[in-house]
């Protein structure tokens, strides 16, 4: 696998080469250069299988960090292709030409993520969550409690107990304090 | 590449098919997602000229529950109950890859009794979910009965299944760091009679299924996978080992010890749903086979579990990893991402079904007979859970 990185090296601007175990590594590369840098992966080097194609929240840099997990069937390498996009209006080059699934990738990454991918065919539409009209669920900043509570509020007469005072006024009720019995 | 006979389907714009409904000439119909043909909560949007699929789009988003997400706000150790419910007949694969992908990023080694325990529970798992499928392939045909019998005999693996792990379908067994618990006493001979049981099935079926005329004129050339479509479309697994392709994660990427296991990848050459059919057949007594001889390998005693941290306050150390396993369908893996905190910081799970349910069936459609279109998405064997999840 190093030798691999060594031969993309002077042709793309690959970095922050790391291998993972025996037959599974990492590579960073700029947006710009990214479809070329996997379309080359492709149809030079042998990596002919889209394993998945995902994406992780770094909100705290504020990026997209977009992993596009390729698999050489010959030399049974596996090469995740780490690309950094900027959270603000994410854009990214569509690969659908590439691989017949990767549109449904990409359509998955806009509606979970908010990520777009322009041209790739039926990004705009639904893909699991039909009227949706929140943010993206998947990015860092959703706060799955909040929405819960306010979609799902409850019904008259329904009561929500914390689970540690119920139990505590379940099995200690006439034990004085906080949830520990004030020993703690 | 296959290339069908376009006259007599609607003219394609953009990549889209132009349907007129109101030319009377077309009907839209939903297939699913309550439908005995259709595998688990999802549907099949069809366009239909006179009997045949133009079109078909499948739908999905009746289980979304997140789970990619549920998991980023639960702890390490906490996902366990989460993961396994993520392929409901066969949850042992992610019971499996969740602990094997936090054991390389925690640096565990199990031990090797409890590598053959899971090698043994895996094997078990896959011919319970093969069952469930056989039912399903058979019924999908009209042909129910088979479907009594197999999911009997899923059932007699289930018992075992609860003998072994307390739990019928999910089973939390496969923890990090090894499995729960050791084999019950006198487990093996009950597990033997059952793998006969299933030997006698298989025969039967081999009689009234595989050589069914009407299975046969059903399933021969529906559903046809061109070689060209394998890496395009991402197909694996017996899906891809129908037209010829030996691929198997189990031979070219053993994990657990599968290295010290005496098999064959099992392939075929037609690629239509009655190869499949075959493929998946001789797996299953491939797993009878496997099972028997971990069972005459495997330690009898030794520790089945490495010592653990404090897993309440688990932090794994950052960093990024990818398992994968060969499951029933194909390619199932785990990618998961620490960032050194106790909660992942993300974790996605590569099911096989997403290619296979979604761009593959949508373009093995077109051009089938609407009472064959059960019969093919069976064949594809996808589970919708591992699409949504």
């Amino acid at each position: 696998m190093k030798q691999l990185f060594e031969r993309l090296q002077p042709l793309f601007a690959v970095s922050d080469f790391k291998k993972q175990h025996g037959d599974l590594a990492f590579l960073r590369i700029p947006k710009e250069h990214a479809e070329m840098l996997i379309r080359h992966l492709r149809d030079h080097e042998g990596f002919s299988h889209l394993v998945f194609f995902t994406a992780v929240d770094y909100i705290e840099d504020g990026v997209f960090r977009l992993i596009y997990m390729l698999h050489d069937y010959g030399t049974k390498n596996t090469l995740g292709v780490h690309v950094d996009i900027a959270r603000e209006n994410a854009t990214m080059t569509s690969i659908h030409e590439l691989w017949a699934q990767a549109a449904l990738y990409q359509r998955e990454l806009k509606e979970m993520f908010g990520i777009d991918f322009p041209g790739s065919p039926g990004v705009d539409e639904d893909f699991m969550l039909e009227g949706w009209d929140e943010i993206p669920p998947m990015r860092r900043e959703f706060d799955t409690k909040a929405y819960a509570e306010k979609t799902f509020f409850p019904r008259p007469g329904r009561k929500s107990t914390e689970p540690r005072t119920h139990m505590q006024e379940q099995l200690y009720p006439n034990r004085q304090g906080g949830p520990d019995g004030g020993e703690k | 590449m296959f290339a069908p006979d376009r006259s007599k389907y609607p003219e394609i714009v953009d990549g889209k098919p132009v349907v007129d409904l109101d030319s009377e000439k077309y009907v839209k119909i939903w297939h699913g997602p309550q439908h005995p043909g259709i595998t688990g909560n999802m549907s099949l949007e069809l366009t239909l000229c006179g009997d045949e699929v133009v079109e078909c789009k499948t739908h999905v988003g009746y289980l979304h529950r997140g789970f990619e997400k549920l998991m980023e706000r639960r702890t390490w150790i906490q996902n366990f109950p989460v993961v396994c419910r993520i392929a409901v007949p066969e949850p042992a694969f992610n019971e499996y890859l969740y602990a094997a992908g936090l054991e390389e990023l925690a640096g565990i080694q199990p031990p090797e009794r409890a590598q053959w325990i899971r090698n043994l529970n895996l094997e078990m798992m896959r011919l319970a979910s093969f069952m469930a499928w056989l039912g399903g392939q058979a019924g999908a045909f009209g042909m129910g009965t088979i479907g009594q019998w197999t999911i009997t005999h899923r059932d007699y693996l289930l018992d075992l299944f609860e003998e072994m792990t307390g739990g019928r379908i999910y089973h939390m067994y496969m923890i990090p760091g090894g499995v729960r618990a050791g084999l019950p006493d006198g487990f093996e001979a009950r597990l033997e009679a059952v793998l006969q049981k299933c030997e006698k099935l298989l025969e039967e079926i081999e009689l009234v299924l595989l050589n069914n005329a009407v299975f046969k004129s059903r399933a021969v050339g529906l559903g046809y996978i061109d070689k060209e479509m394998i890496d395009r479309y991402g197909i694996t697994g017996p899906n891809q080992r129908a037209c010829g392709i030996k691929r198997d994660l189990r031979k070219d990427a053993p994990y657990l010890v599968y290295d010290q296991l005496d098999f064959e990848v099992i392939t075929g050459t037609a690629s239509d749903a009655y190869e499949r059919t075959v493929v998946r057949y001789h797996e299953m007594h491939q797993c009878i086979d496997l099972i028997r001889q971990i069972l005459a390998r495997m330690p009898n005693d030794g520790p089945f579990h490495h010592p653990l941290p404090n897993v309440l306050h688990w932090r794994i150390p950052p960093g990024e990893t990818y398992v994968k396993a060969e499951c029933t369908r194909g390619e199932k893996g785990y990618y998961i991402v620490s960032d050194g905190s106790q909660y992942p910081r993300r974790i996605c799970i590569r099911g096989p079904s997403y290619t296979h349910a979604f761009p593959v069936m949508e373009k093995l459609a077109i051009g089938t007979d609407i009472a064959d279109i059960a019969g093919l998405m069976v064949s594809l064997h996808t589970y919708p859970p591992e699409i949504e999840r």
